[in-house]
């Protein structure tokens, strides 16, 4: 029997913050920042929202949306490059706000934006070693951003829970692959708010070699090539790298279109290939294969294949849908979302 | 806050478990270890709210304590939930939308922080109903 989803729930806050808005505090050229990242407005955290509450309201939405009994979870694993404790983990919260204590595993993950699916790599583990019945691996991030620094434009704030087990799943992942290799694209030194990064070194030696290598290094594993499937997710940091990427490999704007929804968002960081995957899920049909693939600096890229089961259309509408997250935003100026970011210190 | 005081609250506070008498079936939150009607015949049990319920009042705090100054104005309200208890809370809403007799449910939130340093209290706030989250 093989491994899937059964269940998915995803979390953004209400706040956004238009690129307009922050470019006229820095003096920038706003039309050529959204022409550039293809992202037109950013999701932001309310004051007293962080990773630990949007990962809660995140995992909530999963156990309701397939009416899942949370003491059957063995394992809860949070992805986050933004937990609030240094030292105390994210997971035993949710847990215990979702029932799941106390006969269960529990640790953070932190690998830049992939801490998620490598949560999700580590469920499937366990699932198939019937270690555990059902596991929940969770992408959530309020993500920082340096004033006046490039990051500052897309880095935003959500959440996405996937429970990973055998029975009732609504999409099997037939394989997973990943490819791992120590670059310095992007960091953050402990005890420092903002994180650094490579500038535009982000992108051929971080992003597009790890996605194209664990991409097609999974499509060789399994003999797939980019015409099997139906839809397609890459990390979407911005709009213009999974863009990009998706023509790369050989897959079409159509089959990447529901899943990337970074333009309304913004960058949710270990919830940003999560939020593509939950947008996709929303609207897919039984008997549809999705390619997945995130990417992580520091740096990695997890891909997945999997296909849609009959089950979906049983839960689809026991959730929000990420189209009903994104709707009825409220938009903030650049000095209420600097509250809302802790940037203004009292 | 202390944190042993929070902690002994932590399953209250996440997801609004209080307690039911058997007995007569009256619901308290936060939670009751005897029955105010029956007394000494009331059997008490753990009862999880569902975290529905009402605005019955409101105020807008302008002049808060040190730890909520950064967040003022917020709301605070008293619910009455769906079964029964009333109890205060902040409801988390733009201060045009707010009025008595609004349906709200509950969402996990900060309730606040000891220090920078110190522990983060989460627990349950209110959010309107008709929003999707």
């Amino acid at each position: 029997m093989s491994v899937g989803i059964v269940s998915y729930g995803a979390y953004i806050p209400r706040y956004r913050i238009k690129i307009e808005e922050i470019a006229k505090v820095w003096g920038d050229n706003a039309n050529s920042i959204i022409d550039g990242l293809m992202v037109y407005e950013k999701s932001v955290p309310d004051m007293d929202e962080d990773t630990i509450t949007i990962a809660v309201e995140a995992a909530r939405n999963a156990i309701n949306r397939a009416g899942i009994n949370p003491e059957k979870i063995g394992a809860v694993y949070t992805g986050s490059e933004s937990h609030p404790y240094a030292v105390k983990p994210s997971s035993t919260v949710v847990a215990e706000a979702i029932g799941a204590t106390p006969n269960l595993t529990a640790a953070d993950f932190e690998f830049a934006c992939k801490a998620g699916t490598a949560a999700i790599q580590t469920c499937m583990g366990l699932v198939g070693a019937d270690m555990i019945e059902l596991g929940m691996a969770i992408g959530s991030d309020v993500s920082q951003g340096a004033p006046g620094d490039a990051l500052e434009y897309t880095a935003a704030a959500g959440g996405v829970a996937y429970i990973i087990g055998k029975k009732n799943t609504v999409a099997d992942i037939e394989s997973t692959y990943s490819f791992t290799t120590d670059t310095p694209d992007f960091w953050r030194r402990e005890g420092m708010p903002y994180p650094e990064h490579g500038g535009r070194f982000t992108g051929e030696p971080g992003y597009f070699k790890h996605v194209t290598s664990a991409a097609l290094g999974l499509m060789e594993r399994i003999g797939t090539k980019p015409q099997d499937y139906d839809y397609a997710i890459f990390h979407q940091p911005n709009g213009k790298f999974p863009t990009r990427v998706a023509k790369m490999l050989g897959f079409t704007n159509e089959q990447i279109k529901p899943g990337l929804v970074v333009s309304r968002l913004g960058n949710t960081y270990s919830g940003s290939c999560m939020m593509g995957l939950a947008a996709t899920l929303d609207i897919a049909k039984p008997g549809d294969r999705i390619f997945v693939t995130a990417f992580g600096s520091g740096a990695g890229s997890d891909a997945f294949s999997m296909t849609v089961t009959d089950k979906i259309d049983e839960v689809r509408n026991g959730a929000p849908s990420v189209e009903q997250l994104l709707a009825n935003p409220i938009y903030i100026n650049y000095a209420t979302y600097a509250k809302h970011k802790g940037k203004i210190k009292l | 806050m202390s944190v042993p005081r929070f902690w002994r609250r932590l399953k209250n506070l996440y997801n609004l478990i209080g307690t039911r008498c058997e007995k007569c079936g009256e619901n308290y939150y936060p939670p009751r270890n005897m029955c105010t009607r029956c007394r000494r015949n009331g059997k008490i049990v753990p009862f999880k709210f569902k975290g529905k319920g009402e605005v019955l009042t409101y105020t807008i705090v302008h002049s808060a304590a040190k730890d909520y100054a950064k967040h003022t104005p917020y709301i605070l309200a008293i619910i009455k939930l769906d079964e029964g208890p009333r109890l205060t809370s902040q409801v988390i809403c733009a201060h045009e939308d707010i009025h008595i007799g609004m349906k709200v449910k509950s969402a996990f939130r900060r309730l606040g922080e000891e220090s920078e340093k110190g522990m983060i209290y989460y627990g349950t706030k209110f959010i309107p109903l008709e929003t999707v989250k």
